[in-house]
């Protein structure tokens, strides 16, 4: 069946059955391998996108529940929330593996895009949904913190 | 091999054990069924015959399929044993969630089965002052009646919530592998349009 999305600002018309998850549609489908495939039980958070602006583990979404949704990649956000994300994770050197980053960074920008100075409690409430197996957990909340710094200027 | 490369090694079982614990805390118990109202019909005490009818619905309220999304706490509870949310999820200021892990997160509109994860259009949970975790049914009974902490609903509107409202309906059609609540959500709002006609009175305990 055909399925019409909108993926980083492009429309998008994929071939694919209606319980097939978002995940599979864009990686497979869409070649954008940047989302990474964790656990596949929305337990890991690894698979995290926007639809429709709301973050979203990709893993566990049936293309067919979002029809003409409007789906924002790791490769497709470029806002000042998003400069400031990448700005800091570079400066604290999060990343250690990386693979659980893409997922961890999407459910950043989430957060800094609705509250701007959170606290370690939003943080923690916000992104204890992403694992990371290289348990680099502190210097992604420095990270956010120092995101949030770089959103003033 | 490196130490990065040693970092994932170890990593993975933790990452798979958790998809593996995620699955198996929600092994189905037996279904349950609900006595028909024709049942309580020889309890001549209206007083009586109305406890006997919440008592009846009070297998529904306390199943897990409905208590664990009325939880003392700000964290839901899952499964047949009603253990925490895994992961920690919180009620948030409007009952969807905390901000940035919204209950849409990675609740659709619909089950999916294949990640043993439940869905509904409007999955959130129900506010602090409805929690029904840890509680006797009597105090239950008194809590759904009270307007303070029921929302604010007459009589007539928990009897409508509870026959109608598909939320509450969810309890019935869970996703795969998880146990229905006992019964069917008509079945339990007779009960409890029954128990309303004669009085709504509470079990003592």
């Amino acid at each position: 069946m055909t399925v019409k999305i909108t993926v980083n600002g492009r429309a998008e018309a994929v071939e694919a059955e209606l319980d097939t998850p978002l995940l599979w549609v864009i990686r497979d489908e869409l070649g954008l391998t940047g989302t990474k495939f964790g656990c596949g039980v929305a337990q890991c958070g690894a698979c995290t996108v926007f639809v429709n602006g709301q973050p979203r583990r990709s893993c566990v979404t049936p293309i067919g529940t979002i029809p003409d949704a409007d789906i924002t990649t790791i490769e497709g956000v470029s806002d000042k929330v998003a400069k400031a994300v990448q700005a800091a994770w570079t400066e604290i050197d999060v990343p250690q593996c990386g693979y659980c980053q893409s997922g961890q960074i999407m459910s950043a920008i989430a957060l800094l895009s609705e509250i701007d100075k959170p606290s370690d409690r939003d943080i923690d409430l916000a992104m204890n949904g992403n694992v990371c197996r290289c348990c680099t957990y502190h210097r992604i909340r420095a990270a956010i913190h120092d995101a949030s710094k770089r959103m003033e200027g | 091999m490196n130490f990065k490369s040693i970092a994932i090694l170890a990593a993975l079982p933790a990452l798979i054990a958790g998809s593996v614990y995620a699955q198996s805390s929600i092994k189905p118990a037996a279904t349950e069924t609900l006595r028909p109202l024709s049942d309580f019909a020889e309890i001549k005490d209206e007083k009586d015959r109305s406890v006997a009818l919440f008592q009846e619905a009070g297998k529904v309220i306390t199943h897990a399929r409905c208590v664990n999304c009325h939880p003392a706490s700000d964290r839901p509870l899952q499964g047949e044993d009603k253990h925490p949310h895994q992961p920690l999820v919180v009620r948030g200021s409007d009952g969807f969630g905390a901000t940035g892990m919204r209950c849409t997160t990675c609740h659709g509109p619909t089950n999916v089965d294949h990640a043993h994860l439940p869905g509904h259009p409007l999955w959130h949970l129900a506010p602090i002052e409805m929690a029904w975790e840890g509680k006797k049914l009597g105090e239950i009974c008194e809590q759904i009646k009270d307007g303070k902490r029921n929302g604010g609903k007459s009589l007539d509107q928990i009897v409508e919530h509870m026959a109608e409202d598909s939320l509450v309906g969810w309890g019935w059609q869970p996703d795969a592998g998880r146990s229905p609540a006992p019964g069917t959500q008509k079945e339990f709002g007779a009960l409890i349009k029954a128990w309303a006609e004669t009085g709504a009175v509470c079990p003592a305990s």
